[in-house]
């Protein structure tokens, strides 16, 4: 299984503020009422952007100027609560590349990266200067470099980290782990036999 | 070298180093449910791959059954759909399904323990971030998402780098009236949403020492609400006596040496920790959560809190933001306020001793006019235990509607909604905006007994006043 090798990507950006965003926010659990993710994205952030209706709220993602963005930009403790896979499948279904926040919670993180989307942690400040860019030009070019941890846009760079485990993954194109997990199989085997509960 | 228990089990599990640094862990037992596995399954058969070890795979249906409902087809195709997909994977892939019509269905959290599946010293793996609830017995259990699921049914082994431990002590006897879900709603306010991001949260203390297992899967299985991703006890007499004589649980001179085996892995006297945290039990009071995340809590008897109390500038914005949403008056006590709903049940409070303990005061008493009350047992299990001991007749005798076993209210993927802006006085664990069905509906956790409390006055109150808790 042959993986993209993401070491840095470039796009446009949208800033969705606010702390402790949750995976019911990001993707409202009656939509995982599905056998597959096809066509999750649609639903992304559905009930802070639309209305019972179907019309749009006021939300940056329904705001014309930041169509086609692909770097996604929030605050503290970004995906927290739910583990549910559909959350990222949403966000990069709806088009996202990456995300760049204050921090993330645990699982929302490593669902990240297991389907190759880089998860910046940026201090607030930093996040300040790129919505500031963002709001002045939308058409504003974020460059996000995962080897060097590090975002470039309107010419200026802010420091980025990714997690080194991450980091490596991405970079090296062996993010999703199943193949290296299915290497390890005769190594597995060991490793139980040596278990009660296992071995048994 | 002294070790905790965290590092043991990991030590005992660990495969092999993997090239990003991050280690493969063995995963001893796999959970499964219908909403985070279809996709997983989907991903096996494209790539080809079979489950690797499908004795120690367990399934059950959960999230989507109708509680009101038992034959199917449900009205709902989708989770018909959804049901029929999980029925298919596991006969496909050779997998035991706690199917409803084994009478051991139930809430993934609640049927692992009841069956000695979950056991100390193991790793555990499910689709569900509240797995952390079964850190409860000293294992070590992970919440994870799909494509982990995949990952798990594949290789029985997962990707994962290692996690700091934060040892929190609470000490002490809780004063009447305050409970389990009081602890953890108290560590959760004093540790932040987000202060357990990349920790394990090793529970002792006396107080802990002291709890039944179902207190300690209380506490364990919102570990995740405050970020923590496990959490854990060691293991005790209290979790062998529970896992003694259970479907799954070894027999015989196997008894013994499981046993013996489980003792090894308690966290050793003169463990390093990254952290410790110490509570005292006596401060704690029954709380209750009046914002959008189950950080923002407050005891009984404490205001609502404004803007102006902010301790930080985050803080502010997130009073503010919560104040919206939950249409509560900043500066006004909690206690009074208004209920429409009253939930009991889930993974956190969904377990026979809190129908029990409810039920102890709710006998004789009588929900109040317009508010809508159920019940749902955790289980299959826990409703027959509950059935026998007559609780169900009292619940409904009080006005509670008595359901089939489910998640229900909690998340609502099922038909148990809230509707509008309704308030639910809810024993579950998550209280974040829409979570209850409706895109505004309100929830404020609390404990099972505090349910009551409100159910039965109509509003949010201090269930030591309205059932004179403590002072029989």
């Amino acid at each position: 299984m042959s993986l993209a090798k993401i070491s840095s990507l470039t796009g446009r950006g949208v800033f969705v503020p606010g702390n402790d965003i949750d995976t019911d926010r990001i993707i409202p659990a009656r939509f995982m009422k599905c056998v597959t993710f096809d066509g999750l994205g649609e639903f992304l952030f559905y009930d802070v952007r639309k209305n019972a209706d179907g019309t749009d709220k006021p939300h940056p993602l329904n705001d014309p100027r930041f169509e086609g963005a692909t770097v996604l930009l929030s605050g503290a403790n970004f995906g927290c609560g739910s583990s549910r896979e559909h959350a990222p499948q949403a966000i990069q279904k709806h088009g996202f590349k990456a995300v760049v926040a204050e921090g993330f919670a645990e699982i929302f993180y490593g669902n990240c990266v297991t389907l190759g989307i880089p998860c910046f942690e940026a201090s607030r400040e930093a996040i300040a200067k790129i919505a500031a860019a963002l709001e002045k030009n939308p058409q504003t070019e974020l460059i996000l470099d995962v080897a060097k941890q590090e975002i470039r846009f309107a010419g200026q760079t802010v420091q980025a980290a990714v997690r080194p485990s991450a980091r490596d993954a991405l970079v090296n194109g062996r993010w999703d782990a199943i193949g290296e997990l299915l290497e390890g199989l005769p190594t597995v085997k060991t490793t139980a036999a040596k278990l009660p509960y296992l071995a048994a | 070298m002294p070790k905790s228990l965290f590092q043991k089990v990991w030590d005992a599990h660990a495969v092999r180093a993997l090239a990003n640094g991050q280690t493969q862990l063995l995963i001893g037992t796999h959970l499964i449910h219908e909403v985070t596995s279809p996709q997983a399954f989907g991903m096996m058969r494209d790539l080809g791959l079979k489950v690797l070890m499908p004795h120690r795979t367990f399934a059950t249906v959960d999230h989507i059954v109708p509680t009101d409902q038992f034959a199917e087809p449900y009205r709902d195709p989708l989770a018909q759909a959804m049901m029929d997909e999980l029925r298919k994977n596991c006969a496909q892939f050779g997998i035991t399904f706690f199917d409803r019509a084994t009478g051991k269905q139930g809430i993934v959290h609640i049927v692992g323990p009841e069956q000695g599946i979950t056991q100390p010293g193991t790793t555990i793996a499910c689709g569900d971030s509240h797995t952390s609830t079964h850190g409860a017995f000293g294992a070590i259990a992970f919440g994870i998402g799909t494509s982990q699921v995949r990952d798990v049914l594949a290789t029985q082994t997962m990707a994962l780098g290692q996690l700091k431990v934060r040892r929190i002590e609470v000490n002490g006897k809780l004063p009447p009236g305050v409970y389990a879900k009081d602890v953890i709603l108290h560590i959760i306010r004093q540790l932040g949403v987000n202060g357990g991001t990349g920790y394990a949260y090793e529970y002792a203390g006396s107080t802990f020492d002291g709890f039944t297992m179902e207190e300690r899967m209380t506490v364990c299985n919102m570990s995740i609400e405050g970020g923590a991703r496990v959490g854990y006890v060691n293991p005790d007499e209290t979790t062998f006596a529970y896992l003694k004589g259970r479907p799954y649980s070894p027999k015989g001179t196997a008894w013994d040496a499981a046993v013996a085996n489980w003792k090894s892995f308690a966290s050793d006297p003169g463990a390093k920790y990254d952290d410790v945290v110490k509570i005292n039990a006596a401060a704690i009071a029954p709380s209750v959560t009046w914002g959008i995340n189950p950080g923002q809590g407050i005891t009984i008897n404490e205001n609502v809190p404004s803007p102006e109390t902010a301790t930080s500038a985050d803080d502010k914005t997130g009073i503010i933001e919560a104040l919206a949403y939950m249409k509560l008056t900043p500066g006004a006590p909690i206690k009074g306020t208004k209920i429409n709903v009253a939930f009991l049940g889930s993974c956190t409070n969904g377990r026979t001793s809190d129908f029990q303990e409810v039920a102890k005061f709710l006998k004789g008493r009588r929900v109040a006019p317009g508010v809508k009350a159920i019940a749902v047992p955790g289980s299959q299990i826990v409703a027959l235990q509950c059935e026998k001991l007559g609780l169900d007749q009292i619940f409904r005798d009080a006005g509670f509607e008595w359901r089939e076993a489910g998640c229900s209210m909690c998340l609502a993927m099922n038909p148990d909604k809230l509707v509008g802006d309704q308030l639910c006085a809810s024993s579950s664990n998550r209280n974040f905006k829409g979570r209850q069905g409706s895109t505004t509906g309100r929830t404020l956790l609390m404990s099972p007994v505090m349910v009551a409390a409100a159910a039965v006055t109509g509003a949010v109150a201090d269930a030591r006043e309205v059932f004179g808790v403590g002072q029989n």
